[in-house]
Formats: C-alpha cells, structure tokens, sequence
C-alpha cells in the first residue's frame, strides 16, 4: 500500500515533523516560496491525501480546492478555525484535531494570567531586574487575585477547567454560554454584557466562529470597567483589539492577559509601555509535554484513518461536535 | 509622667505607616520619633515612660533595649507574619504580649506562589519581555515551557500560607508532598521527614515556612542537589531560608532547572546574575502587599489595640507570650 501523502503546512514541531516523515510520504508547503506554491501544489497534488495544519496556517478553502485527493485533515490544536470545515463537510473530508491534551496548560495559564494581570509579576519582574527596589523602593500595592468573581465566556472543556481552578482561589463564578450547562453550580448569564456587568475576571475561553467574531467589543470592556480584567485565551479576532487598546490607554478597563492577537505574530505596540498588561505569544498550548502530546495524537489518528480503523478525536461524527459547535462553546 | 486616665492611650510607631497612623489617631495618641530631631533612645526617655503598646514591623526590631526603655510596655503588634524581629523570651519574661498580622495575607501570599510558579513553567515573564522587544515577528516562536498538571510539588511549611497553597495546587493537577515541624494528620498530603527527601521526590519546591535559626539556609547545596537539574524552587517565605549563593551557582551552572523568588538574603539587593536569566522570576517582597490586605492590616491593628486596652483577648496573639 503506498504511503500516505501529507502535507504539513507549518513547521509546527520538530517532533512531529520527524515522525510524519519516518511514517509517512511528507511535503513541506513552506519549502516552495509563495510565489511558486500553486505549482508546489499542482506536482504533488495527486499524492497528498492528508493536511496537517495549525492555528497559523491550516486547511482554507483555497487549499482543499488544490487538493483533489485529499481525504483527511489534521489539525495541530482543539481550536479549527483555520479549517474550512463547510468546504471538508462537502467534499467528505475527514478532519481530526487535539481537544483534552491541551485543556490543562490552556486553563493553568488563564489563572496565570489572571494573577500575573493583577498583581502585576510580570511588571514587577522588570522593576527588580531595572534595580528599582533600591533605588525607588517597594513596589506598589496590587489587587488581590482570591475571591474576586470570575466570568467565563465559553463553558467548554477549557472553560471548565478554568473554573476549577479559580474555585481553589474562593472565587465565585459565573459564565456564558450558548445554552445553560446541566450540573453546574455557576451561575448563568445568557449574555455577555450581563457577564461582564457581574464579574471582576473575564476570561475569554469559547471558539472563534462567525458568531463570536469581535463578541468582546467595546460595550462589554465597559461593562468589565476601571477595575476589571480581560483574560483572553481563545482567539485573537474574539476581541475587537482596537476597542481593547483604547480602553487599556483610557483607563477604561483596569487590566488585560493575552495570550492572542488579532494578527499573529503582530501584537499593538501601545501596549509595549502598559504596567497593567501581560503580553504572551499564544504559548497557551505550549509546553513540552502537551506539544508532544499534540503531536502523538495527530500521528495516532494519521494511523488509524491509514488502518480503517474509528478516528480518536474527529471534528465531524462525534457527538461533541454540532453545525453550530455549541457543545464547545 | 503619669498616665492621664482623660488622655487616649499611648501607642509608639517605630517607623511611618501612614495608612495604619491614619486610622489609629482617632483612638489613641501616637508617638512618632522620626517626627522628632531627638535621638531615639533620648526621645524614648523623654516621652515613652507611659508607653503601653508599640507597632513594629520587620525592619524595626523590638530588642531587649528597647524593652528596657519602655517600662510600662504591655503589647507589641508586627505589621508583619514573621516575628524572628521580636525577642520573644525577653518579651514572655516581662508579660508582653505580642500579635502579628495572623493569617490575612496568606492567601495573597499563597496566590502569589501560583502565580510565580505559573510564570516560571510557562515562562510568562520571560515571553512578555520577547514580544516588547519585538521578537515574534522577527525571531518566531518563544522555546516552550513545561507542563503544572502532574508536577510534584513539595511544600517546605505547611503553615496558614502553605496549606493555601496546596489547596490551589490541588485544582491544578499536581500531586502534593510537604516537610513541617510537624506531621498534620488533618491534610491528605504525603510527610517527608526532612526536606532533602522532600526534594528528592519533588519537581519543585515553595518555601512558605517561617525563619527561625533552625531553618536558616534550610534550602542548602544538598536540598538543590537531590531536587535535581529540572527543579524549580518558589521562595515566598523569607531570603535567608535559602543559600542564596548557593542557589545564584546552581541556576548559573544549570544545575536547578529554574526560580521564582520574592524574597533575598539582603534586601533590596538582588544578585545581578539572575537579571540576565529568563528562568527565573523576581519580586520584591510583595508577595503580601495588595490593597486588600494592606486595609485588612489596618483593621487587624485596630482590633488587636482595642482588645489590649480593654483587657480582652487579642485577635492574633504570637504563642509563647501572654
């Protein structure tokens, strides 16, 4: 049986990288220079049966249309919306991607934020380090993090976790969602505006899809306010980040964590001279364990899609997944 | 002087605090030798004869001279948790009572663990400085940090401030071990006997145990060795608790995998060699200060001074004195 053809559109991780090319037949999308890629593709084409894609580059509608015997596709993430899922639904595309694996660093790193937003380490890192201690002395009062009320806006898995978490810290939670979740004991706000009226931590936890682009706009920073915080550890595009930016310069919410940006790589640069802000480059998922985790995962479903045998964690066909991706979110 | 029964009672601040100074004017008359261009021990004897109650904190000691120059001395109150600035024997042997700041800031302080332990295995700190000076877009991606959930994590004093932390631990995933005076059989948590066998089964190490000569340096050569070259030590209880030479070496040589530390040997000094090191995370022993805790604070002292003068037990009275 001839190899399965993969094309891997990012150099996403060295390891899976390597074993894709041990297992597999490999191309690399990024070896062929933008302007000769539709020729890349036209060559190699009739092999490539399989994409494995990221967050920074996946399977569009331009791509799966380039690929005629394309069967499956891979994505590096539990977020998909790089993936074109309508066109891959058409063509009876599989398409597989990494929930579970990466909930915990998401969610460790959401409270991280949090506590690092509020009592400013990351701010009082560069004061120690610029000798200020001695020359200014102590560093200013900060907010407590315990017991302030936390807003989580997506109650998926990452939500969840999140939620659990905070709960170790005394604090209260609340959440929105598209629909209430059965056995919770959060209290529920069916919008986010009401979420955000009624919380000190927002933490944006739910996926980017049409519906939720900009879904943090400039109402609901408002409503957060001087004091509040903004935890974002979903997608850059769910916040409107020139609302967001203008906000944090006015003073009119107290202070932000991001993980995303609207777009990555390029982060605002006003926020470069904020004390009040934490500035991460979508490390959410990025550890060494769940990196590898990630990647064992995409191999083992290449494998058993190459075997005939049932998708460990499928994007279509699972009883998670629905046309308005609501259970994630 | 006499005391004037008219007069509000006397209560001498060792150094400003103006939030605490603020609110106890009402209530008492407060004694301010930094307001005066005397000498401390002439302005002592000159107006402290009636003094019942001091308010020290950890940069001002309440030693055995100034308990001999204060005669009708009755109560002490640190500002602080830590008390190894008070000579408690000297204190216990003239019937002073003492009260400390209690539990207030230990889940400020426990917060505060998590939040440097987060930063040092996600490299938080480290990430922000890269993307301020511009480096995503030019250098890529950031190296990656390691995973919290599954982590073994050793608590050096399971205290107020160390049974919080293990409490947040618990959300997170890690499984939880702990050195102590004193076995607790009320926590679920393994005991280790002594701190080199905590370590030796840790992947990381907070310190949230109170100074004492016994556990000065307790985090030593041995301590790091046996936590080994990918540990991590959080030190959110005092500098001197770790050899902080020792500790500079080690991260320096790769031998401990990295540092979150709120506290040094010789405050505010901080060794240079960790200012170039993106594993580690630095602070300036503010892992109690939040505006939160800092109004507790102020309540705290203003009860425990009522209670004082109207003969009622204190709220957080130091054990080993009246």
């Amino acid at each position: 049986m001839a190899s399965l053809g993969v094309l891997l559109v990012v150099s996403v991780d060295s390891y899976l990288e390597a074993e894709l090319d041990r297992r597999f037949n490999l191309f690399r999308l990024w070896e062929s220079p933008p302007s000769r890629r539709r020729e890349f593709l036209q060559t190699n084409a009739p092999w490539i049966r399989a994409v494995v894609g990221s967050p920074n580059g996946c399977a569009d509608a331009e791509l799966i249309d380039q690929l005629p015997n394309l069967e499956i596709v891979a994505n590096f993430g539990v977020g998909i919306d790089k993936v074109d899922l309508p066109r891959c639904r058409e063509r009876g595309i599989r398409v597989v991607y990494t929930p579970d694996v990466v909930t915990d660093d998401t969610a460790d790193l959401g409270i991280g934020l949090a506590i690092a937003a509020l009592r400013r380490i990351c701010d009082a890192d560069r004061y120690t380090r610029a000798g200020s201690w001695k020359d200014k002395g102590d560093y200013k009062l900060t907010s407590k993090f315990s017991g302030k009320a936390v807003g989580i806006l997506g109650l998926g898995r990452i939500g969840l976790a999140v939620a659990k978490r905070a709960q170790g810290f005394g604090c209260p939670i609340c959440y929105c969602s598209r629909s209430e979740k059965p056995n919770t004991n959060y209290k529920y706000y069916p919008s986010v505006l009401d979420l955000a009226y009624n919380c000190h931590v927002l933490v944006v936890a739910c996926p980017l899809t049409d519906e939720t682009h900009h879904i943090i706009n400039r109402e609901v920073i408002e409503a957060l306010g001087p004091k509040g915080v903004l935890v974002n550890i979903g997608r850059g595009s769910l916040v409107d980040e020139k609302e967001l930016v203008s906000a944090l310069l006015d003073g009119r919410l107290g202070a932000a964590g991001l993980d995303v940006f609207e777009h990555e790589p390029h982060v605002p640069e006003q926020l470069f001279g904020l004390e009040n802000v934490v500035l991460v480059p979508h490390i959410g998922t990025d550890t060494v364990e769940t990196t590898k985790a990630m990647s064992d995962l995409i191999l083992d479903n290449l494998a058993a899609y190459m075997l005939n045998k049932p998708l460990l964690t499928p994007v279509f066909g699972s009883a998670l997944f629905s046309t308005r991706i609501c259970a994630l979110f | 002087m006499a005391a004037d029964p008219e007069r509000l009672p006397q209560v001498l601040f060792l150094s400003p605090k103006q939030s605490l100074e603020r609110a106890l004017s009402a209530r008492f008359r407060l004694l301010k030798p930094w307001e005066s261009t005397m000498p401390l021990d002439r302005f002592l004897a000159a107006h402290a004869a009636a003094v019942r109650a001091v308010i020290s904190n950890p940069l001002a000691s309440v030693d055995a001279p100034l308990i001999h120059a204060l005669p009708s001395l009755g109560f002490v109150f640190t500002t602080s948790v830590g008390v190894d600035h008070i000579d408690l024997a000297e204190c216990a042997r003239r019937g002073i009572a003492v009260a400390n700041a209690g539990t207030i800031f230990s889940r400020d302080v426990a917060d505060y663990a998590l939040g440097l332990l987060v930063d040092v295995l996600l490299r938080v700190s480290a990430s922000d400085r890269y993307i301020r000076r511009g480096l995503w877009p030019v250098a890529g991606d950031f190296p990656p940090g390691r995973k919290l959930g599954g982590k073994r994590v050793g608590i050096v004093g399971l205290g107020s401030i160390g049974s919080e932390i293990a409490k947040r631990l618990e959300a997170f995933g890690c499984s939880i071990s702990y050195f102590s005076r004193n076995k607790k059989p009320l926590f679920p948590y393994t005991y280790f006997p002594t701190v080199c066998d905590l370590a030796a089964e840790s992947d990381v190490l907070v310190i949230a145990c109170a100074l004492t000569e016994e556990t000065h340096h307790i985090i030593d050569k041995d301590v790091m060795l046996a936590l080994g070259k990918d540990g991590i030590i959080i030190n959110v209880g005092r500098g001197p608790l770790v050899d902080e030479a020792e500790l500079v070496k080690h991260l320096i040589q790769g031998k401990i995998g990295g540092a979150g530390l709120d506290v040094f040997e010789h405050e505010p000094a901080v060794p240079e060699e960790l200012f170039r090191m993106d594993n580690v995370v630095l602070s300036s022993h503010q892992a109690v200060l939040t505006i939160e805790s800092s109004n507790d604070l102020v309540e705290l002292a203003m009860e425990n001074l009522e209670a004082f003068f109207s003969y009622r037990p204190l709220l957080t009275p130091v054990h080993g004195t009246t």
